[in-house]
């Protein structure tokens, strides 16, 4: 019997569920061993050398290096652990989140001072909302990776 | 006996206790968002508990994918604030209270909620942020606080509905402690929120106001909200607000006493990628 997953028709959204957690095993663990210093000055002083101490596909290496967290998510990882690198990085929440979009930080800070991203459209794939995948990127920093 | 009395909800963004460590309340950015617990402050005051039941979630902090308990409650003497990658919040150390929690522990499980019982464990913003928004920055918390942390990270989470079941286990476990204590329960986490993907950003303050307007006044009807709704009305974070259903079922009026008064409803966006939601209730 097939478990049911009523979340996949929502665009631009992946549940980490134990499928996806199953997937992202030691991509996830990597990032949690980001909540220490020590960890945390070893990966900044060779981020490749550090990611091969761990399990995980090169996809997921690669996108770790990137700095990719679509793919990271798409590969298994889940915000709140990726939010270590970040927290490496320096990044906060909303710089993480908000390179998720496309946009440049200032276009992403103006979107939610405004009140938010919409729901309308968003809530399930095939509407027409600025996080449909025929809407993507959405602005001016992903347009610009793209060119 | 032991006895609730008052219920609060707050989200636990950590921007905001960032803010607060950083000393950028005054900044224009923050200033309408903690203008809204300037009255939460002094309420604490005026009526501080006893003991803190707090509900929140780890987020990949304590818990990595190692073990993911859906319930977990704090047994321990003190919890230390953890370091989350970018240094610990320079906050007290949480200070637990050992018997009761095992106490109702013991009386949760027999009412056969199968709660994980944790004796180590560090607490992230998740339970830093509510205290100091509702406590400002003292050298020690106004009391101890029990830790109850619930899942929210992996799906499946935990049910509407069995998170207000649990609230109301939670109500006649404390109700059956033998000192005379004073117990206050926050729910906490939300509102509306989506930190990944395409669609990061999204807020929905409609859905939002109503999931506050139906928590105050029929919490059982909501508690059979499906977690799809959450998802897909107030983003894949959003489902966070199921948590404030344990806070909400332990109130005196879900086992048919009188209904809480509110003391506070206040709502704000943004805080960072966040809707900030606050409500205090009071049974009587």
């Amino acid at each position: 019997m097939s478990l049911d997953k009523p979340y996949l028709d929502v665009p631009g959204t992946t549940i980490f569920d134990a499928e996806q957690s199953r997937k992202g095993y030691w991509l996830n663990q990597f990032c949690m061993s980001l909540m220490k210093a020590e960890n945390r000055a070893r990966f900044k002083a060779g981020e490749r050398a550090y990611l091969d101490e761990w399990a995980m596909t090169e996809e997921q290496k690669q996108a770790v290096l990137a700095r990719d967290l679509n793919r990271c998510i798409a590969l298994g990882g889940n915000i709140y652990f990726l939010a270590k690198i970040g927290a490496t990085d320096g990044k906060s929440f909303q710089q993480m989140a908000g390179s998720m979009t496309g946009m440049t930080e200032d276009e992403y800070r103006a979107m939610m001072l405004a009140g938010g991203r919409s729901v309308e459209g968003n809530r399930r794939l095939g509407e027409d909302g600025d996080a449909q995948p025929q809407h993507q990127p959405q602005g001016a920093a992903g347009k610009k990776a793209t060119n | 006996m032991a006895k609730i009395t008052a219920s609060v909800y707050t989200s636990h963004v950590p921007a905001i206790g960032a803010a607060i460590d950083l000393g950028k309340t005054t900044e224009p950015y923050w200033v309408p968002l903690f203008k809204g617990y300037e009255y939460s402050k002094q309420w604490m005051k005026d009526n501080t508990p006893d003991v803190i039941f707090l509900v929140y979630n780890d987020h990949a902090t304590a818990f990595s994918l190692e073990m993911i308990p859906t319930f977990a409650i704090g047994t321990a003497a003190e919890f230390t604030p953890a370091d989350e990658g970018y240094g610990p919040r320079p906050v007290p150390k949480v200070i637990g209270h050992p018997e009761l929690a095992s106490h109702i522990a013991q009386s949760v499980i027999q009412d056969d909620f199968d709660l994980t019982i944790v004796n180590k464990m560090d607490v992230d913003h998740g339970l830093t942020v509510p205290l100091s928004l509702m406590c400002g920055e003292p050298r020690a918390w106004p009391c101890p606080v029990i830790p109850f942390a619930v899942n929210v990270v992996q799906y499946p989470v935990p049910s509407g509905r069995r998170c207000f079941m649990l609230g109301q286990a939670i109500r006649r476990a404390i109700e059956s402690f033998d000192q005379p204590l004073k117990v206050q329960i926050w729910g906490t986490g939300g509102m509306s929120h989506q930190l990944q993907g395409p669609r990061a950003g999204l807020i929905n303050a409609d859905w939002d106001n109503r999931f506050l307007d139906r928590l105050i006044a029929d919490p059982e009807g909501l508690s059979k909200v499906p977690h799809i709704e959450y998802v897909r009305e107030a983003g894949s974070e959003g489902i966070e607000l199921v948590m404030w259903l344990i806070a909400r079922g332990a109130m005196a009026d879900v086992a048919g006493g009188p209904k809480p008064t509110l003391k506070h409803r206040f709502f704000h966006v943004p805080a960072s990628n966040t809707a900030v939601g606050h409500l205090i209730l009071e049974n009587h």
